[in-house]
């Protein structure tokens, strides 16, 4: 065969039956851990490394697949909050409801920040991303209609309810929800990174104008991007509310959360869909030991870990944890 | 029919007219080479045709669309396409993956894609590259990968800018080469080129540029015999 | 709302736009001659404030005078950065870079809440205190002098960028670090005079601030976040840009805060922020 139908004959995707069976197998052990009667404290664990996983994995979305680094994400997670709780709080709608309506709000307010700011130069948008989500956090602290600075109280239903995701007793419906979101949002970003849009957007991050040589509209991509990346946070947002039921903004738009979900992924391995998962499976860990053993100063002892390893992490392995097995592993092996 | 017309293009940055009232058709299905000296304005030529630059008057006229002051993605989707002086490959990404993303704007399936993209890398003489990263290729096939993506998208008129520049000698028959077999296939050519010997086989017409002002345009033989190009290019030129 | 109330803010807002001005260029002279953006920017100045504080409630020095030591501290920690940090980030990508600087600034932070704790600090009894009257006008004497200091240091610092040879020989690793190398100018040393200087400039800032100002740890923040702002306004690698980008902030502060609201002043500064982009996104002087 000469060496163009041998290359036709190649699969597209270097799907790894091995890698498939693993997936499949930690799926399963993941939908049945609950059934081993876990100590409230290892689900709780397990819970923040979905959640935090799936946060990570919509910053990867704007950042590693678009090339867009927003230093304010977690603006969108605090809309997600605010909007179910307040949906709830005051009108009785819900959670599930809230959800929805959260991820179009946040949307929207994609939208909004993205036709200005996109076109912008790297360093200036990451500024942007920054005055935006501290002006939110300001707003919010003012605004007596969803609280001010003392937030929102979520009234508690008298007994668990699917309705309104609140759980008394246990946190094993909580385990399964989060689970259930992180699956589908993994698999939204698996379908994106193999679909023609993900081409695209990596085109858009890897040089724009050359992009736009090849008829892709750099600017729409990236506010589709944005867009994506916004309905991926909110949902995360909605239902941390609703698992521990107080929200207010020196919480849910702390700038901390934008600060940990730029490190899993870039810790994991930025542009990859793996990234976010490695970087909250090390990471979380780390943060909730450190708080037990720790305390109060936990918190700060946290936050020296994360921008000590951020630094590393830029300086020896700008590629994340993942580049210890990915590409260029693979790549050697194509070429020989 | 004239796939192209440029009429009184003019753009200035501060106080310098990087280019000044030119003017020139092209026929479709023929190779027009553009020559001058550093500075003479070529690629804010290019710039200017393909959007990336808003002229700041004239007209450019493509397959009878006005394309003045488009977005590059408006005016790549009418089918012209383009390299760049400065490369501009997708590095991270294989050659593959960069061509395949040119294959996008034709065929939305990634098997078609994938595999269209192939033949045009065949085409350019790459295949054993294809899942090479493109920041590992080395400059000639660098070249060649950003002749391979502008083509993916089957454009009409390809405009290609310094493509043997900073090539080793032996690299360039395969370029010219290349550039005949991409005329063959129907598409029309303008080519930025500092290789007299290469603008002279290649090219059905010459458009000479200096200053920013258009000295000169016609067949090889009578740009060679043109006064103006030959001072303008004193100490320049090619002799072999 | 008389004309007296609206004047005083518009010299408030004039004296610290000025040091917003002296902040900003030390961003501006570390991003004009290496493309980096500190996001630690804000941390170094609390670093300062907070070094001019302990050399006072430690050894009882006043703010005024321990000034040459703040500066050489803070530009000895900017070598110290560029040694460790910013030297192995020159080359990579802008994410990379971005997420560098901005782990140095969480580092700082949560470390010196560590060590101090968050609880606001100020200078007891400075030397320069007390009010003047310029007709119906109140300026207060640490925020006139450190006004004036800052406005010294900014044109010391245009001085020196322009008229000396060490000066020019970063200007000239600026514009093109491999035509300077080849003409003996080290670069790894300019970079490193370069964050010596930027960061002297926020020494500078930082302790006359220490006048008049409480220094906690999240002090930083809001002043980095318009440092930004005066950077982008006056144009990314423009030092005279700073000045006016300063001062209009300082201004727009000021006025938006008593003629609006004064907890949304961000917002104002913003607003700037957005139409600077949108409109002229080079800035009044940039390069880009």
């Amino acid at each position: 065969m000469d060496k163009l139908s041998i290359a036709k004959s190649e699969s597209v995707w270097n799907t790894n039956n091995k890698v498939l069976g693993l997936i499949s197998s930690a799926l399963v052990l993941l939908f049945c851990l609950p059934l081993f009667d876990l100590n409230s404290f290892y689900l709780h664990l397990f819970i923040m490394i979905f959640m935090h996983s799936v946060m990570a994995q919509s910053w990867n979305i704007i950042a590693g697949f678009s090339g867009q680094i927003s230093l304010g994400h977690g603006l969108f997670f605090g809309i997600g909050a605010y909007a179910t709780s307040f949906l709830f709080t005051e009108y009785g709608l819900s959670p599930w409801i809230g959800i929805i309506i959260g991820m179009a709000i946040s949307g929207v307010i994609a939208v909004l920040i993205g036709i200005p700011m996109l076109r912008l130069h790297g360093h200036y948008f990451a500024i942007a991303t920054l005055l935006i989500a501290i002006g939110f956090s300001l707003v919010f602290r003012r605004w007596d209609l969803v609280g001010a600075a003392s937030g929102l109280w979520i009234p508690m239903t008298a007994i668990d309810s699917w309705l309104a995701i609140q759980f008394h007793t246990s946190k094993v419906p909580y385990y399964y929800i989060f689970l259930i979101f992180f699956i589908l949002t993994f698999l939204v970003a698996w379908l994106l990174s193999r679909s023609k849009l993900g081409y695209r957007l990596r085109a858009v991050r890897d040089d724009s104008q050359a992009a736009s040589s090849l008829c892709i509209n750099v600017s729409n991509y990236k506010i589709l991007a944005y867009v994506i990346s916004a309905m991926m946070m909110a949902p995360m947002g909605s239902l941390f509310a609703q698992y521990i039921l107080i929200i207010d903004p020196a919480t849910v738009f702390n700038i901390e959360i934008s600060i940990i979900v730029l490190l899993i992924t870039v810790l994991g391995g930025i542009g990859n869909i793996w990234g976010p998962l490695i970087g909250a499976s090390i990471l979380i860990p780390i943060s909730e030991y450190t708080r037990i053993y720790l305390g109060g100063t936990g918190g700060a002892v946290d936050l020296i870990l994360y921008g000590l390893i951020l630094m590393l992490i830029c300086v020896f392995r700008p590629n994340g944890l993942i580049s210890f097995f990915h590409r260029d592993v693979l790549q050697r092996k194509k070429n020989k | 029919m004239k796939i192209l017309r440029v009429e009184n293009l003019s753009k200035s940055f501060g106080g310098i007219k990087a280019n000044d009232n030119i003017s020139f058709e092209v026929e479709q299905g023929t190779i027009l080479g553009v020559i001058g000296p550093n500075g003479a304005g070529k690629s804010t030529l290019f710039d200017l045709i393909t959007g990336y630059t808003t002229p700041d008057s004239g007209k450019v006229n493509f397959l009878d669309n006005n394309i003045f002051g488009l977005r590059p993605d408006l005016i790549s989707s009418l089918g012209v396409g383009r390299t760049f002086q400065k490369l501009k490959p997708f590095a991270d990404q294989t050659l593959l993956e960069n061509v395949m993303i040119g294959c996008f704007v034709k065929e939305s399936n990634i098997k078609r894609a994938r595999d269209k993209a192939l033949e045009i890398i065949d085409f350019v003489d790459l295949i054993e590259k294809r899942h090479h990263l493109a920041r590992e290729l080395s400059t000639g096939q660098r070249k060649r990968l950003e002749m391979a993506r502008a083509m993916a998208i089957q454009p009409k008129l390809l405009l290609m800018d310094e493509v043997t520049g900073g090539v080793d000698q032996k690299t360039v028959p395969g370029l010219v080469a290349l550039i005949k077999k991409m005329q063959k296939a129907g598409v029309t050519i303008i080519t930025i080129e500092h290789n007299m010997n290469i603008i002279m086989q290649l090219s059905d017409n010459i458009l000479a540029l200096d200053q920013g002002r258009s000295i000169a345009y016609g067949s090889p033989k009578q740009i060679q015999n043109n006064k103006k190009v030959v001072d303008s290019y004193l100490g320049t030129y090619n002799a072999t | 709302m008389t004309l007296e109330i609206i004047l005083q803010a518009i010299v408030a807002g004039l004296m610290m736009g000025l040091i917003y001005a002296l902040i900003a260029a030390g961003l501006s002279l570390i991003f004009g001659l290496m493309e980096i953006v500190n996001f630690a920017h804000g941390e170094h100045l609390m670093l300062s404030m907070f070094t001019s504080f302990w050399l006072w409630s430690l050894l009882g020095l006043d703010p005024l005078f321990s000034l040459p030591i703040t500066i050489a501290l803070m530009a000895f920690c900017g070598v110290l950065t560029h040694y460790f940090l910013i030297r192995y980030i020159l080359k990579a990508k802008m994410l990379i870079q971005i997420c560098a600087t901005f782990g140095l600034s969480i580092f700082i932070r949560s470390i010196a809440q560590l060590l101090w704790t968050p609880d606001y600090r100020h200078v007891e009894n400075p030397l320069i205190e007390g009010r003047l009257e310029i007709g119906t006008i109140f300026i207060g004497q640490p925020q006139l002098f450190a006004s004036l200091v800052c406005l010294l240091a900014f044109f010391g610092l245009y001085w020196f960028v322009s008229k000396t040879e060490t000066g020019l020989a970063l200007q000239a690793t600026a514009q093109d670090r491999n035509a300077a190398e080849v003409l003996g100018i080290p670069a790894n040393k300019m970079y490193a005079l370069g964050w010596a200087i930027g960061l002297g400039c926020v020494a500078v800032a930082g302790s006359m601030m220490m006048n008049y100002f409480a220094v906690f740890t999240d002090v930083g923040i809001n002043f980095a976040l318009f440092a930004f702002v005066a950077v982008a306004l006056g144009g990314f690698g423009s030092i005279i840009g700073c000045l006016y980008a300063g001062i209009i902030i300082g201004l727009v502060e000021s006025l938006g805060g008593l003629l609006i609201d004064p907890s949304f002043k961000l917002l104002y500064v913003f607003a700037i922020y957005l139409l600077v982009v949108i409109y002229r996104p080079q800035g009044l002087f940039g390069r880009y």
